[in-house]
């Protein structure tokens, strides 16, 4: 195949898929079995310092909690698909990140830049490798499906691709150029659902993102879920299950679990927290202070809940989501 | 410039219009969304919005914060993934790409990813997100930014997201889809375009009290300037109202 061009950056992930059968073959049961375990041991189990972590979107059912974990057991030289926003600035603070795979990173979207990735970045701390959203997932659907490369369209033509480890081939059907994209199997997925059962099978409300693709193709998938349900759930709607257990290592049942994040349905975000997180993370005296209260703090996730603002904050955000509740957003006026 | 609206409201106004009714618009957070919304709630209310989460079709009654979040998905009708969305684009139902930038240049090119070198960056800015995605396989790419010599600039320093990259054809060289590109850049000076056979960047009208010469003055490289420059016709009672009171009432975007 004649290649016309070609990223300048390294392939970090693993992206064979021969390599992934044989592990699968080895490591991954077929069997219904429980997987119900605390978030501290899901972690300690399954996430190995240097890994490849992979978490999806902020803003739709991020798994904080396992996020938390990852900081408080002081995981180190992570490498981090596709990016982020508060999550990514928290890992960035705690200064457990060697490498993005950057769709977007850096950015707190409507409000702002991540004041601790870009300290980070700019002091030369994390290392970028660039692509974009899509490309970034379908890099994991390529290895979703466990094929080797998935073409693409975009890309083309810009510094991006000159910063990625993409290659500009000639398509051997059309004869025109196309974009290759390398598949992308992630050492440990993090996905928080709406809820799952004990063996891992899981219904997603609202947008997908790009989790389905994350627990099909990541070794280990570590799940959190605001409720764990009976299989009958998914036996009488089986057309609703989006992650069957299989693909899944750890159930983690964590009500309100993705705070400040929004579950659809449930809660929206809290950008009282994530203003809080802005202000404070201004510096690097802050950014620890805000780690120091909201991450090693406390002996488990419930008593964070309670420093948040506990049921009086949980009941605002509920009642947020049903549009019940004005949305307050300090980052604005500061 | 008149004291009735800001320089902001105007943008999301002059970017609501570029929209069409029945036409489909692949949109991040941000203006462009404020501006979106706007469309729809006046003379575009059948416009498919497609959001990168994967909400299709919704029916968006308060700004979302994120591009995956619960807002964006309000009446939707599909929530799927974001290769739906991309998908959706690289098939060619997306009429309309929005996005923003750091810096743009006379082809559209625009850098959202850091100014100096990539190595060791002054600022750090989020990268391409779904802006290159959008960029490459929408038909009608809208860019929405402030307009001042800092953002308009004769060279990027990081080429994010294709425009029309070195000029006429090279898009199509490189592999994009053929017929796609910029449109339209919605800044708080002006409404600009593209000429059809250079694809440079050429002014089409200035806002309520900005001079030719101004837009000149703010931007960094040699723009084209037709021989009858419009005016862009003011905001109405009725789109400040909804922006203000409906679609930000926050003040996020609208102050």
């Amino acid at each position: 195949m004649e290649v016309f061009e070609e990223g300048s950056r390294k392939i970090i992930a693993k992206n064979d898929p021969e390599e992934h059968r044989e592990w699968v073959l080895k490591n991954k049961p077929r069997a219904l079995v429980d997987k119900v375990m605390g978030i501290d041991e899901a972690i300690s189990k399954y996430v190995k310092d240097g890994d490849y972590l992979e978490y999806g979107f902020f803003g739709t059912r991020i798994s904080m909690v396992a996020i938390y974990e990852i900081i408080r057991q002081k995981k180190k030289n992570l490498n981090v698909g596709r990016g982020g926003v508060f999550e990514l600035d928290l890992l960035s603070a705690a200064g457990i990140v060697k490498t993005v795979e950057r769709g977007y990173g850096g950015g707190f979207e409507v409000r702002g830049l991540g004041p601790a990735f870009r300290r980070a970045v700019e002091s030369g701390k994390i290392d970028i490798i660039e692509w974009t959203n899509t490309a970034h997932a379908l890099r994991l659907r390529a290895a979703a499906m466990g094929i080797p490369f998935i073409p693409t369209r975009s890309m083309l033509g810009t510094d991006t691709l000159k910063y990625s480890a993409a290659k500009v081939v000639r398509c051997p059907f059309t004869g025109k150029k196309v974009c290759l994209l390398p598949a992308l199997y992630p050492d440990v997925g993090l996905i928080h659902v709406q809820r799952c059962d004990k063996y891992g099978n899981a219904q997603i409300d609202g947008a997908k993102v790009m989790d389905i693709e994350i627990a099909m193709a990541a070794r280990r998938v570590i799940l959190t879920t605001e409720k764990i349900v009976d299989t009958e759930v998914f036996r009488k709607h089986p057309e609703r299950t989006d992650i069957p257990y299989f693909y899944v290592d750890a159930v983690v049942e964590v009500p309100f679990g993705s705070h400040p994040s929004n579950v659809p349905g449930l809660y929206y975000m809290d950008e009282e927290f994530i203003a809080e997180w802005l202000r404070e993370a201004k510096t690097e005296e802050g950014a620890e202070k805000f780690l120091e209260k909201y991450i090693y703090g406390y002996d488990d996730f419930e008593e964070y809940l309670e420093m948040i603002g506990g049921i009086k904050k949980l009941n605002y955000l509920m009642r947020l989501e049903q549009f019940r509740e004005t949305l307050k957003t300090p980052w604005a006026d500061e | 410039m008149n004291k009735k609206y800001t320089s902001v409201e105007m943008m999301a106004v002059a970017a609501a219009r570029v929209l069409e009714d029945n036409s489909s618009v692949y949109v991040g957070t941000g203006l462009p969304l404020v501006a979106c919304i706007l469309a729809k709630k006046t003379h575009a209310p059948n416009l498919l919005l497609i959001f990168e989460g994967g909400a299709i079709g919704g029916d968006v009654k308060t700004l979302p914060l994120s591009v995956g979040d619960s807002r964006a998905s309000f009446r939707a009708l599909k929530c799927g993934s974001i290769l739906d969305a991309g998908s959706i684009a690289q098939l060619g139902y997306a009429d309309y790409g929005f996005v923003g930038g750091a810096q743009i240049d006379m082809y559209g090119n625009i850098n959202s990813t850091c100014l100096g070198p990539h190595e060791k960056p002054k600022i750090n800015f989020p990268g391409s997100g779904g802006g290159n995605d959008i960029a490459s396989l929408c038909w009608k790419i809208v860019i929405v930014t402030r307009h001042d010599k800092r953002r308009f600039v004769k060279k990027l320093d990081f080429m994010t997201s294709p425009g029309y990259l070195d000029g006429p054809g090279a898009r199509e060289r490189a592999g994009l889809p053929a017929g796609s590109g910029p449109y339209r850049v919605i800044t708080d000076l002006a409404v600009l375009g593209f000429d059809e056979k250079t694809k440079r960047m050429k002014l089409i009208s200035t806002h309520p009290g900005v001079s030719v010469e101004q837009v000149m003055e703010n931007t960094g490289f040699e723009l084209l300037i037709p021989e009858k420059v419009a005016t862009t016709e003011e905001p109405t009672e009725k789109e400040l109202k909804l922006l203000r009171e409906e679609i930000d009432p926050n003040g996020i975007y609208i102050r």
